[in-house]
């Protein structure tokens, strides 16, 4: 069991290590504004892309179509501003109901 | 900051910690079904504290692949978040305590949620909010899953899965309404994303999304 304990420990800190690079970066290295520009865009790059292999692909594979879907009907609501609320359980409820229907 | 805001800023992030609890509760029946003790997912999640590479971590183990490809699997999934603790790093706040503390909080969705605020005022709010919110409700559903195993039945029947795409879709359409230049960037990214997921381990292809900002193009007069 202590290789599991390793495992975790390389994992935890690790991903701690990740996590700080911006903090300690920040307020020693002065970024100039181009960059700031790309860290802020590149972090909604790797949202959207996030977004769009949550939303099709599960375990390197097509994720089937009830998760699409529902995405989907909530990216719409969205779209028409309706409440965020309202985007999260559309989408939830409609992948649901499709599920419920047979769809995979 | 007003208290109606204040409460919005709840309000949506509560539906956040909703389905996280949901699918710690399913991470830890999962580890616990599969064979590893208790303690296992429960202290995994409060030190590593980031979903996907726990799943991967633990699914590695299940399958017999070893702590090795476990920790390294996990961490390759983690890579991201060295990339938003750069974009939410004057968000955490400005002492040491809040820096260190802060940064094992920047999670896909504190910084999603973070980043759709206009203000920095309510970016910080909403990252700590959420931030702390879903620390809170992610390792409380971890330990209760790995406590009552898999009483809880098939999770897909609720499509709690389509809740956090749908949840990345809110938050980021302001970015994308806003700029031509992060929309084809995003989109590149994306197609870039999908485009390598069946060929490469998990967690590379987000990273490689980040080829799509050689659209986002410069400012500056040439």
């Amino acid at each position: 069991m202590s290789a599991t304990v390793a495992m975790i420990l390389a994992l935890a800190v690790g991903t701690y290590a990740f996590r700080l690079v911006g903090p300690v970066l920040h307020g020693r290295v002065e970024l100039p504004e181009r960059v700031q520009e790309l860290l802020g865009a590149g972090a909604v790059v790797l949202l959207v892309a996030l977004l769009a292999t949550g939303a099709l692909t599960e375990g390197g594979g097509f994720a089937g179509w009830a998760r699409p879907a529902g995405v989907l009907v909530g990216a719409v609501l969205a779209w028409r501003k309706a409440p965020f609320v309202v985007v999260v359980l559309g989408a939830a409820a409609a992948t649901a109901v499709l599920r419920a229907a047979g769809v995979a | 900051m007003r208290t109606t805001e204040r409460t919005a800023l709840v309000r949506d992030s509560a539906l956040v910690w909703l389905a996280s609890g949901v699918v710690g509760l399913s991470f830890g029946a999962i580890a616990v079904t599969g064979g590893l003790p208790v303690w296992v997912p429960v202290v995994m999640s409060l030190m590593v504290y980031a979903g996907s590479a726990q799943f991967s971590a633990v699914g590695v183990l299940l399958a017999g692949g070893g702590p090795v490809a476990a920790a390294v699997t996990g961490l390759l999934l983690n890579t991201r978040t060295a990339a938003f603790s750069l974009a939410v790093a004057d968000v955490l706040g400005p002492g040491r305590v809040a820096r260190l503390l802060g940064a094992h909080l920047v999670t896909d969705e504190t910084v999603a949620f973070a980043l759709a605020q206009p203000d920095p005022a309510r970016r910080r709010a909403a990252f700590w909010v959420s931030g702390l919110g879903l620390f809170a409700v992610w390792n409380t559903g971890v330990l209760v899953g790995a406590l009552a195993g898999d009483a809880l039945g098939d999770t897909g029947t609720y499509g709690l899965d389509a809740a956090f795409p749908a949840v990345l879709v809110a938050l980021v359409l302001p970015a994308l309404r806003e700029s031509l230049a992060i929309r084809r960037s995003a989109l590149l990214g994306a197609a870039l994303a999908l485009a390598v997921t069946p060929a490469v381990p998990a967690g590379v292809p987000v990273l490689v999304a980040l080829a799509g900002l050689v659209l986002h193009g410069g400012r500056r007069p040439a």
